[in-house]
């Protein structure tokens, strides 16, 4: 394999990293408060349609970007008012945000769109452009260092970029600042915050919106950078697979980030080699390249990989004992 | 901060009443508290001690009644307004975030500005003067999950003491304490008291009672039945303000008459889940007509010689109950053992005693619903028997309500360890295991439940009575053997010991001769 193949597999793989990574650490603000999401798949399913529908009417992707965060975040809040407020089961929650935002998404674009469940395709600025870093171009003949700065790391969307900050940002917001301490807290054990005077709703709901807006965010990469419109059903268990990441990572921002890139790497790698062909085995099928990061989702999940410890709290709607 | 004595108490409450639904929790309540003092405030589970301390704390508003808190009247809407007029609260189960470190959890909540290090700074400097003055020495670095019960009290006071707080309650503090822990404890309220801060103790021990407060109130039925000071009053008046009426605080019992060894246990070893060797080869007999109670601290492998012995835990070495030896080296055997004879009162009755949701009859007949007597023709379950059976037991053991239709979770603590002690005695077993039996249990129902265990072991059965209250052990049992990490500290007759003796072995600082 040679240097290019293998910069193209990279390339590849931090196209397909971001909205994982962002629906990771969306999941991940969510959990550590104590609010478990299986819904993230809605929520970014919802965020692509929005983005795709907003940015198709208005021409402009930012436009598409906040109608998808505004979206995301309405869904966000509707779990949060079913399990925290209400204090419902949060699976089924989740669940239900999914079959929302699978039905919902196709039948509202039928009906606005009339072209099947898409919408419109979507050129010029209601598409996001990939950023050139400065000196890309100057230092590209710089053997090894050129090309990885040049064709690697520069020529992604800003979304790419967001998504990748959002990891060291994550961290210090979760380990260095008051409200990390809190929302780690209340995810571990709310009544420690209850009786140091700090609403325990409010802080869960606070999280619960940050996840919104992390899945509008991750949705609008599928729909208006990753892709030139909103297609049905078109997160494709990308929610499920960002959840079986956060696992892996033990909820942890960074681990989060190594464990999403994996999964990246996986489905790069079966798009690079749909018949990959290993020497005394044979071809590879190419049912089973395309089926390996849904087979890690569920080696992870089955716990093959350590026993990860969740947030304590988490799952359970805090109820102020007697 | 400061010793200024001033003539307003500390804490003053003028008729505070307080209901939930129809129950009545706190009737008209008034009470005042003296600047740098200890009070106490005893009374029996349910005599609405915590709800009045909860309605002190904010957690509940009061129905009516005023608060005054150095003279001033105050309102404490939430827990945030309770700490702002400088009440600090350590609840009896602590309210730490467990895998943070003891500087996290006593910022939580109370942090300066965004960003943490500042306060961790803070914090750290604070830890540091307070554990010189107070002797509250913990490791500001240290994970809470890391530390033993009597470390996690003292950063529940150090939350308190860092929000600068100048009245203290403790709920239950002793409860999960070693005797050096609770005297460690202790020294530390006297140094605060001395400091000037107020201090307010609940408690159902009346030894503590005795032992540390300057005043105490005596709580009955949401009423305040009494307040006095502590050196005007004694356990046994205390005891019976708090019931209403007469109680034996000893427990009333002949010499024992022992027989020949029934339960005869050797080496006993265990290792958990995790790897942890939890039994480290316990041996130790009991005779008929004998109480051999197991002292120690919890958690140092008592839980786990009862679930061997009442055949839910795989173990090596062996047991022998009549010098027949029994199979301890696979789990699931409970039934096993009754049909062997061994009953077993758990001392998890919420989660291996009862099913909560279950009624009385059904709790009653479980584990011996096979038995003929509660089978139909046809092999259906006798409906009709099993609540015969509950009525009568409910009538002999006075458990109340006596509805054997009722939810086991509808009975009070008394009622529902009597269900289960009535469900294991009157199987009539050869050797009873009993596992904390007064946990949670009324001063009233204690009396109770220490008369049938003495009167089973007058009829001739062992019993092995697991307790984490010395005063419990040095009342009901005739020889005690105390555990420590895993194995027999020591073991002695009981009436020729004393609580320093067992205190000492209970916090593996002296190995006697087992």
């Amino acid at each position: 394999m040679d240097f290019n193949t293998i910069l193209q597999i990279l390339d590849s793989t931090l196209r397909l990293t971001p909205p994982l990574l962002l629906a990771c650490l969306a999941g991940l603000y969510s959990e550590r408060a104590g609010v478990f999401d299986i819904g993230l798949e809605g929520k970014m399913l919802v965020a692509a349609f929005f983005a795709g529908a907003v940015a198709a009417v208005s021409g402009y992707a930012w436009v598409g970007l906040a109608a998808a965060i505004a979206a995301s975040t309405v869904m966000a809040l509707l779990h949060g008012f079913a399990s925290i407020t209400l204090r419902g089961n949060q699976l089924i929650s989740g669940v239900a945000i999914n079959f929302l935002a699978a039905g919902g998404t196709a039948l509202i674009g039928l009906n606005w769109f009339r072209q099947g469940t898409q919408t419109p395709q979507l050129n010029g600025s209601a598409r996001f452009s990939e950023i050139t870093l400065p000196f890309a171009d100057s230092i590209h003949s710089i053997p090894y260092l050129g090309p990885i700065y040049a064709d690697l790391l520069s020529g992604h969307w800003i979304i790419s970029y967001i998504a990748f900050l959002a990891v060291p940002f994550t961290w210090w917001l979760l380990f260095h600042t008051r409200f990390g301490l809190r929302l780690r807290a209340v995810g571990e054990n709310p009544e420690a915050v209850d009786t140091a005077g700090i609403s325990v709703i409010w802080m869960r709901y606070r999280a619960v919106i940050i996840t919104g807006i992390l899945c509008g965010i991750a949705g609008a990469y599928l729909s208006t950078c990753m892709n030139a419109g909103f297609v049905k059903n078109m997160t494709a268990g990308k929610g499920f697979i960002a959840l079986a990441a956060l696992i892996f990572a033990k909820w942890k921002p960074w681990s989060a980030m190594w464990a999403c890139l994996l999964f990246g790497f996986l489905e790069a790698i079966s798009i690079r080699f749909p018949n990959l062909e290993i020497p005394g085995i044979g071809t590879i099928p190419v049912q089973f390249m395309q089926a390996l990061p849904y087979i890690l989702t569920v080696v992870i999940l089955a716990g093959f990989v350590g026993k990860a410890i969740p947030p304590k709290a988490g799952g359970e709607a805090y109820v102020k004992e007697r | 901060m400061g010793r200024q004595e001033t003539v307003a108490p500390a804490i003053e409450l003028k008729g505070i009443s307080k209901s939930f639904g129809p129950v009545q929790a706190n009737k008209d309540i008034s009470i005042s508290v003296r600047r740098g003092s200890i009070h106490g405030i005893v009374g029996e589970n349910g005599a609405g001690k915590s709800t009045l301390m909860s309605i002190l704390y904010g957690f509940y508003k009061a129905d009516s009644g005023q608060i005054f808190i150095n003279g001033k009247q105050t309102l404490i809407p939430d827990s945030q307004a309770a700490i702002a007029a400088g009440i600090g609260m350590v609840h009896q189960h602590f309210k730490l975030v467990e895998n943070f470190t003891v500087l996290e959890n006593v910022v939580l909540g109370a942090e300066e500005g965004q960003r943490l290090g500042p306060s961790l700074a803070k914090a750290r400097a604070l830890l540091v003067e307070l554990a010189r003055e107070y002797e509250l020495e913990v490791d500001p670095d240290a994970v809470i999950e890391t530390l033993s019960v009597g470390f996690q009290q003292r950063v529940e006071i150090l939350k308190a003491l860092y929000r600068q707080a100048d009245i203290l309650i403790l709920d239950e503090p002793t409860g999960v304490l070693t005797p050096s822990e609770a005297d460690h404890l202790f020294r530390i309220l006297r140094n605060l008291r001395d400091q000037g801060k107020t201090i307010i103790m609940i408690t159902h021990k009346l030894r503590e009672i005795m032992n540390v407060t300057d005043t105490v109130s005596v709580m009955r039925r949401g009423q305040m039945t009494a307040t006095v000071h502590t050196t005007d009053t004694n356990p046994a008046e205390l005891a019976e303000l708090m019931v209403g009426r007469k109680v034996l605080l000893r427990v009333d019992k002949k010499p024992a008459v022992a027989g020949d060894v029934v339960l005869e246990v050797n080496d006993l070893r265990v290792t958990d889940s995790k790897g942890v060797v939890r039994l480290k080869g316990i041996s130790f007999q009991v005779k008929a007509g004998e109480i051999l109670g197991i002292a120690g601290v919890a958690g140092n492998g008592q839980s786990e010689l009862l679930e061997v012995l009442g055949g839910f835990g795989r173990a090596t070495g062996s047991v022998k109950v009549r010098g027949t030896a029994i199979n301890i080296a696979s789990a699931a055997q409970g039934r096993h053992r009754r049909e062997a004879g061994i009953s077993h009162v758990p001392e998890d009755r919420n989660h291996l005693g009862l099913i909560m949701d279950f009624a009385a009859w059904e709790n009653m007949a479980f584990g011996y619903h096979h038995e003929p007597k509660y089978i139909r023709a046809g092999g259906l379950m006798d409906q009709a028997a099993m609540l015969d059976d509950t009525i009568g037991k409910m009538e002999r053991f006075d458990i109340r309500p006596p509805n054997p239709r009722l939810n086991a979770q509808s009975f009070s603590g008394g009622n529902q360890q009597k269900i289960v002690l009535a469900r294991e005695i009157e199987h009539n077993p050869d050797i009873l295991l009993i596992g904390q039996p007064t946990r949670g249990v009324d001063i009233g129902a204690i009396e109770f439940i220490h008369q049938q265990i003495v009167a089973l072991r007058d009829a001739g059965k062992a019993i092995l009575l697991v307790s984490v209250e010395l005063d419990e052990i040095l009342s009901l049992t005739d020889r005690v053997a105390v555990m420590f990490d895993g194995h027999i500290a020591g073991e002695r007759i009981t009436a020729e010991t004393d609580e320093k003796e067992l205190g000492l072995l209970m916090a593996g600082m002296m190995e006697g001769a087992a």
